[in-house]
């Protein structure tokens, strides 16, 4: 936010690079080959809903969109925060990255994007820790987020995936922007 | 880059940067009224001292703001609902996160204070955790954290300062009467003593930066809801909790709340109701403006899709 916006009071719409997500895909296979993660096919979407009817008939006709295959359908959670969380399955990620990317996209061109929380992939490794990797729409990052309890985190993994993945992704520089993502769908 | 539904209120933003131009209009003036009437060099130094307390005020008023409010800061173990809340606003406003703290007291209230959005306090009381919902909170932490994005401190410490001179002014221009200071009758002030043309353009800068000051507090108010409601996507829930907190505000009664009367400012809803001259006077615009904008944005969320809604299914 400019100083002249600070001064008016007014909002600056952070600039968005949803096609930043078509990055992971090259992740997902670093973390395959360096950590044994696999991907476990859900990825989601985490947005505000706001109210009125616009934005449920956009939501609508974008999840008519995604469902109109043969894949498992479309998700839809709430979580305690109020924010929603829509949740696609996959059996690759390049699919998988591509269906979020069309969620964004939608809300974005209906004027939603500032609902727009982050887009989040999950991963497993043999002995079955989970990992997610959470892009932050407003900030265009990403950052790994790998849950052990249910308020816990295993940080040293995290910190190590952002090691190995420094070169795939552009990784959110602030720790105290890695916000915890409990109860998010797919771990 | 995509059409977004915030929609700047430009009569807003206009009549904003009007009342900061009337009161940076007033600084400027004061200090060409010193320069003219006093010895030279004082103004100068009058000027920095002001400048200096306002500065001083602006450094230390995340400090300072929770102290006044015995307000503690709590950890994201202390209090992970309201962190866990902050963490998601944050992130969907794309702001750093301030310090969260709360203050033990029933009074249903918020505030956010610091010099920098990097650097900033955002306060809640036990009063306003009791009284809302988790939703209705999440409006009124956004409303704050429009605040610390906007350098609201900043803007109302700097916009302050004519009135902070002025004010220093009278007072040492009474004790100059009295002593017979600024003692030098010999230049032309139309026959009056130069302590009482300083007292007089004083006052009148002061009264004048009062209700500019106000005013321009009004209308950062005004600009948080707006931004607020924005960030959450639920104007309702804000409605409400205004709704909430001013009845239950104005219920208590005024002879408690006095020792909180200097937070008013950063205060979502003022504690104290000033009973005369209430509208001009006030930090907080009245419920009715705030509910009404809040209903225009709204409508500005609700407004249909480009290319209109889908026709009802057959």
């Amino acid at each position: 936010m400019g100083f002249l916006d600070a001064i008016l009071g007014r909002s600056r719409r952070a600039i968005s690079n949803i096609d930043a997500l078509f990055a992971l895909p090259n992740a997902g296979i670093t973390l395959q080959t360096a950590l044994s993660f696999q991907m476990t096919g859900k990825g989601s979407v985490c947005y505000r809903a706001a109210d009125g009817p616009a934005f449920t008939q956009t939501v609508q006709d974008v999840v008519e969109l995604l469902d109109n295959d043969d894949d498992p359908d479309v998700e839809i959670t709430q979580d305690e925060y109020g924010f929603t969380w829509l949740t696609a399955q996959q059996d690759d990620l390049s699919s998988l990255v591509t269906d979020l990317h069309a969620v964004n996209t939608a809300l974005e061109a209906q004027g939603f994007a500032d609902g727009l929380l982050c887009s989040l992939v999950t991963f497993k490794d043999i002995s079955g820790r989970p990992l997610g990797l959470v892009y932050l729409y407003k900030k265009g990052t990403f950052y790994p987020f790998a849950p052990t309890g249910p308020r816990q985190r295993d940080n040293l993994l995290e910190l190590q995936v952002r090691d190995v993945l420094k070169n795939d992704l552009r990784i959110e520089p602030q720790l105290s922007s890695w916000m915890a993502v409990w109860g998010a769908p797919g771990f | 880059m995509s059409q977004t539904r915030f929609i700047p209120d430009h009569g807003l933003t206009a009549r904003m940067t009007a009342t900061m131009f009337v009161l940076g209009g007033l600084f400027v003036g004061l200090i060409a009224v010193l320069i003219a009437v006093l010895p030279s060099g004082w103004a100068l130094i009058i000027g920095v001292i002001g400048l200096g307390i306002a500065w001083w005020q602006w450094w230390n008023s995340d400090t300072v703001a929770l102290k006044a409010m015995r307000a503690k800061v709590v950890s994201p173990q202390e209090a992970p609902e309201l962190h866990a809340m902050i963490d998601r606003l944050c992130a969907l406003a794309g702001m750093p996160k301030p310090v969260v703290a709360i203050a033990y007291t029933d009074l249903p209230n918020a505030f956010a204070t610091g010099r920098s959005p990097s650097r900033a306090a955002v306060c809640v009381t036990t009063g306003i955790l009791d009284k809302l919902t988790a939703e209705e909170l999440e409006g009124v932490l956004a409303h704050e954290l429009s605040h610390v994005a906007h350098r609201d401190v900043l803007v109302m410490t700097v916009a302050a300062s004519a009135g902070i001179i002025a004010g220093m002014l009278a007072r040492g221009a009474q004790y100059g009467g009295m002593f017979g200071g600024f003692g030098r009758r010999d230049r032309d002030s139309g026959g009056l003593p130069i302590w009482l043309v300083i007292l007089l353009v004083s006052l009148v800068t002061y009264a004048i930066s009062f209700f500019a000051t106000r005013l321009l507090s009004r209308y950062r108010e005004l600009s948080a809801d707006r931004s607020g409601a924005f960030l959450t996507g639920k104007p309702h829930a804000l409605a409400n909790a205004l709704v909430k907190i001013t009845g239950e505000t104005a219920a208590i009664p005024q002879k408690d709340l006095r020792a909180v009367s200097p937070m008013n400012a950063f205060f979502i809803a003022p504690a104290v109701a000033g009973i005369n001259l209430k509208t001009l006077t006030s930090t907080h615009p009245s419920l009715e403006q705030r509910l009404q904008q809040l209903s225009e944005v709204a409508a500005e969320l609700g407004r249909p899709m480009d290319g209109g809604f889908a026709p009802p299914q057959a």
